[in-house]
């Protein structure tokens, strides 16, 4: 090493530091985590290396039920919040007058604390014994019996889970698709209607080439926060998720932490390295599609 | 096609409280004879992209109508006017091929105007041609330079065959070789298609150089009408002198008495007929002539070299800036210490009234 790269990694140090100590080591170790058998956190000893961990959480029915709970919610909020995102962004570019007002509506749900909109949630679709919930009152209007959304079945849950979801990830999504069609020079439209191009032309032909950058942006972040979910489902159905069978990924590598049944690092960083590996193939294929058909 | 602007007004609010609203088409009224090469020439804020704009359809006028040939199109959208329109950023779809951005306004055509794929292909063909863009089909806007970008929105403005082709300011993204080039360029596609065409511009140049008629305007009222030559040497008021012109006229404040105008102490015009009292006296460039005899003494700052001709600046108390006469490089200037004599040419002489700036004739 020539005295010149030397001086270079020496004021790289500071920032190596960092990135090795807090970011590179704690990765490393989860991965050799995950194949320790029988690790004892007391005596930080481990019975021997294999593939033990993986198969007892590929076999282990709560894992198994994280992972579909984890996957319907991806797959139904994902594309539904960022479809709406986009209806409820192009009305308000469409409605100046009123913009700035529905934008602060529509933001509100973004700066509310997620437990605060749980408890909000609990009110609309808690079944208790003094009422049925407000969403109940409601559906009695249509002559439709009365579900426990809350502690119910699973269908009912699960739409909570994923409208809950929604709810709270489309503020953002909003924001960033009013600033995107904003930013959509104005000209476009006046060449396109001196053109004569119908609306759903103009939307399909100019506006989502666009925005598509944004949209594929909001499409990828969207699918890597679903996968990370947990704190909505707690703010629902409480911290005892594996019994109400609303557990995600992350709430059960949580669980095998520090939960009831807590104490097993080996599990938790296998079913974390899966978890990874399953981000990773989805946000890989993510990429791939929208290189495709995003204008940059 | 002719165009006909009738009254033609439109004000728009000011956009602050408090703002007074503006007015950038203020009565206009003119007729633009069919398969003309028109340019709309003014100040920026003077209102002309706002009168492209009302011609075009993408805005409304308040009041006046618009007539093309002998349709009253005043209420007409603006994809049914039937024109063609090129952006000053040309508003190139970035996302789609050029072929692409030349199709968009044909796939656009709906129930009986509908063309084959062929019939649109043959079509984006024969105007690539005409714009010499045909070797650049395949490529994005981005990877074309400004004037190939230029081009093709032309072409794609060209290719529904409108019956007006408007441009808003044309050339003003390119780089100065670029414009002499493009507007030539646009004088030819002008002229093989035969369109009537109307031009905005802030470049007197750009106007004077290929117009059939150059309509000047300023703060939405139109100041002259004709052709480029004629209003360069006839100007209505001093506005229109002041405009036309590089380099510009040199504006002096004189005086008539006795029968004649001064400049100062020097008697430069015979006028009997004038009023005694100031007048605003204009002289181009090219009407001072050196002459031991002449009528004006200036003092001289420097003279500028510039090959075909010869630059004298001077100064002359009756006129606030510095005069500048453009002299034939072969032409001696002779002086008698820095003091510099030039008699003047007759009908480089403008006069103009001292309070309304309106053009006195003599």
């Amino acid at each position: 090493m020539n005295r010149k790269s030397f001086k270079g990694w020496l004021y790289l140090l500071p920032a190596l530091v960092f990135i090795v100590v807090f970011l590179l080591y704690p990765l490393v170790d989860v991965f050799v985590y995950s194949f320790e058998e029988g690790y004892n956190f007391a005596s930080q000893s481990y019975s021997g290396i294999g593939f033990f961990n993986y198969s007892y959480i590929l076999h282990d029915p709560y894992f198994l039920q994280a992972v579909k709970n984890t996957f319907i919610l991806v797959l139904i909020t994902v594309p539904l919040s960022t479809t709406f995102a986009l209806l409820i962004a192009l009305a308000l570019s469409s409605a100046p007058r009123l913009k700035s007002l529905f934008q602060t509506v529509y933001f509100l749900p973004y700066i509310t604390n997620t437990l605060a909109v749980g408890l909000v949630f609990m009110i609309l679709f808690k079944k208790t014994a003094y009422t049925d919930g407000l969403i109940n009152l409601m559906l009695a209007w249509f002559k439709a019996g009365s579900v426990d959304f809350i502690d119910g079945p699973y269908w009912a849950k699960m739409f909570v889970l994923c409208f809950y979801t929604i709810w709270i990830v489309l503020p953002f999504k909003v924001l960033i698709l009013t600033s995107a069609l904003a930013s959509v020079n104005e000209t476009y439209y006046s060449a396109a209607r001196v053109d004569g191009t119908s609306r759903t032309r103009i939307f399909t032909r100019i506006t989502l080439p666009m925005i598509s950058p944004t949209v594929s942006y909001l499409v990828i972040t969207g699918f890597i926060g679903a996968f990370k979910a947990y704190s909505d489902a707690v703010a629902l159905f409480g911290t005892n998720l594996n019994a109400a069978q609303m557990n995600t990924i992350v709430g059960y590598i949580y669980d095998m932490l520090y939960g009831d049944s807590g104490g097993f690092p080996s599990f938790a960083s296998a079913a974390a390295i899966l978890l990874f590996f399953i981000v990773l193939t989805i946000t890989l294929i993510n990429l791939m599609v929208s290189r495709k058909h995003t204008y940059y | 096609m002719k165009v006909v602007l009738q009254n033609l007004t439109k004000t728009f609010p000011g956009r602050l409280r408090g703002e007074a609203p503006t007015t950038p088409a203020n009565h206009l009224n003119f007729t633009i004879p069919d398969g003309k090469l028109v340019g709309l020439l003014g100040p920026s804020g003077c209102g002309k992209s706002t009168t492209l704009n009302l011609i075009s359809g993408l805005l409304k006028p308040d009041s006046g109508r618009i007539f093309f040939g002998e349709d009253d199109v005043t209420d007409l959208p603006a994809e049914r006017r039937g024109i063609g329109l090129v952006f000053q950023n040309y508003a190139l779809y970035p996302h789609l091929t050029v072929l692409q951005n030349i199709l968009f306004p044909l796939e656009n055509l709906k129930g009986k105007d509908k063309m084959s794929k062929e019939a649109m292909l043959r079509r984006t063909d024969e105007v690539a041609r005409l714009v010499q863009i045909e070797t650049l089909m395949a490529r994005r806007p981005a990877q074309l330079s400004g004037g190939q970008q230029q081009r093709v929105a032309i072409a794609r403005a060209l290719v529904k065959m409108p019956k007006i082709l408007l441009l808003d300011e044309p050339l003003s993204n390119l780089d100065a070789r670029l414009r002499l080039q493009t507007r030539e360029e646009l004088r030819r596609i002008q002229t093989e298609t035969g369109i009537t065409t109307i031009f905005v511009t802030h470049d007197q140049d750009e106007a004077m150089s290929i117009s059939d008629e150059i309509i000047l305007m300023k703060t939405g009222v139109i100041q002259q009408i004709g052709a480029p030559q004629t209003v360069y040497d006839d100007p209505e008021n001093l506005f229109v002198a002041k405009f036309l012109g590089t380099p510009p006229i040199n504006v002096f404040d004189g005086e008539v008495k006795d029968g004649g105008v001064y400049l100062g102490d020097d008697r430069i015009l015979e006028a009997p007929e004038l009023k005694c009292g100031r007048i605003i006296v204009g002289i181009r460039p090219e009407g001072f002539v050196p002459d031991e005899n002449g009528c004006l003494r200036c003092t001289l700052e420097r003279i500028e070299v510039m090959g075909r001709d010869r630059s004298v600046l001077c100064r002359n108390g009756a006129c606030a800036n510095r005069i500048r006469a453009i002299v034939p490089a072969t032409k001696d200037v002779k002086m008698a210490g820095d003091t510099v004599r030039f008699s003047l040419m007759p009908d480089k002489v403008l006069l103009f009234d001292a309070q309304t700036e309106e053009r006195i004739r003599v």
